[in-house]
């Protein structure tokens, strides 16, 4: 584990020059709290695609159990 | 002699790991140009995943931003909208990625300098020598009528740049 503070580069586009500063504790915050958005987010996403998942593959099954063919359930819920 | 069109304002080598970086701090990006274009290389460090999502600001700002987007994640394909708080524009390599490899990035922004809301757009690729190579397509807007004076780039999961991440930003016009 690293206790590096995380840096920013700046670049002035009027003289060229590239400066680095640590970040402020404000921004280091922020950041974190980005991420545990973006964490959020992403969970939420990946259980709503799984949940989309679930409900076809059990639509499919009850459609095969009424006869319908691989084909046919395929164009319907594939 | 023909005006140039397409001019190199800025160029940045990252030579350590960095969490931000912002090209025109200060406000400094010149306003005399008609669009802008972003192309960059980069890679972060993002533990055990092939790849990582970026987000950006502008001025410093990290509202009114939204988003839709279409992917590809090797094995299948998606689309949404809004990811990240409608900041994320696109992906790169993360540490899980093949060694010494970086992602590849291109940002639009037309009318940039002008006074109403600025829609631009991205494409991206990462690059792995496995199934998970990612490439995405995103279009985006800031409802801001704000001219743009300085942009910044971050990981959308606190991580670093790696150094030797590039970025270049260049100025358009149409004359």
């Amino acid at each position: 584990m690293t206790t590096d503070t995380p840096i920013a580069v700046e670049a002035n586009c009027e003289t060229g020059e590239i400066t680095s500063r640590p970040l402020t504790a404000e921004e280091i915050a922020a950041a974190k709290a980005a991420a545990a958005q973006y964490e959020a987010d992403a969970k939420a996403k990946a259980d709503a695609d799984a949940a989309i998942a679930k409900a076809k593959a059990s639509a499919a099954a009850k459609l095969a159990a009424l006869g319908l063919t691989a084909d046919e359930v395929a164009a319907l819920v594939g | 002699m023909a005006n140039p069109t397409y001019t190199l304002i800025q160029s940045v080598t990252l030579t350590t790991s960095t969490a931000t970086v912002t090209l025109g701090s200060g406000g400094t990006i010149p306003q005399n140009y008609t669009d802008l274009q972003i192309l960059f290389s980069a890679r972060t460090d993002r533990a055990s995943q092939p790849a990582d999502d970026l987000q950006i600001s502008f001025n410093g700002s990290t509202s009114s931003f939204s988003q839709i987007r279409i992917y590809g994640t090797g094995s299948g394909a998606g689309s949404d909208s809004n990811y990240a708080s409608g900041r994320q524009i696109g992906i790169t390599d993360g540490a899980g990625a093949t060694s010494n490899t970086f992602g590849s990035f291109s940002l639009y922004i037309p009318n940039y300098a002008g006074s109403t809301y600025k829609s631009f757009s991205t494409d991206s690729v990462s690059e792995n020598n496995a199934t998970g190579a990612f490439q995405e397509l995103s279009a985006s807007l800031w409802s801001s009528i704000s001219a743009i004076t300085s942009i910044s780039f971050t990981s959308t999961s606190a991580t670093n740049f790696v150094a030797y991440s590039n970025f270049y930003l260049y100025g358009i016009k149409n004359s």
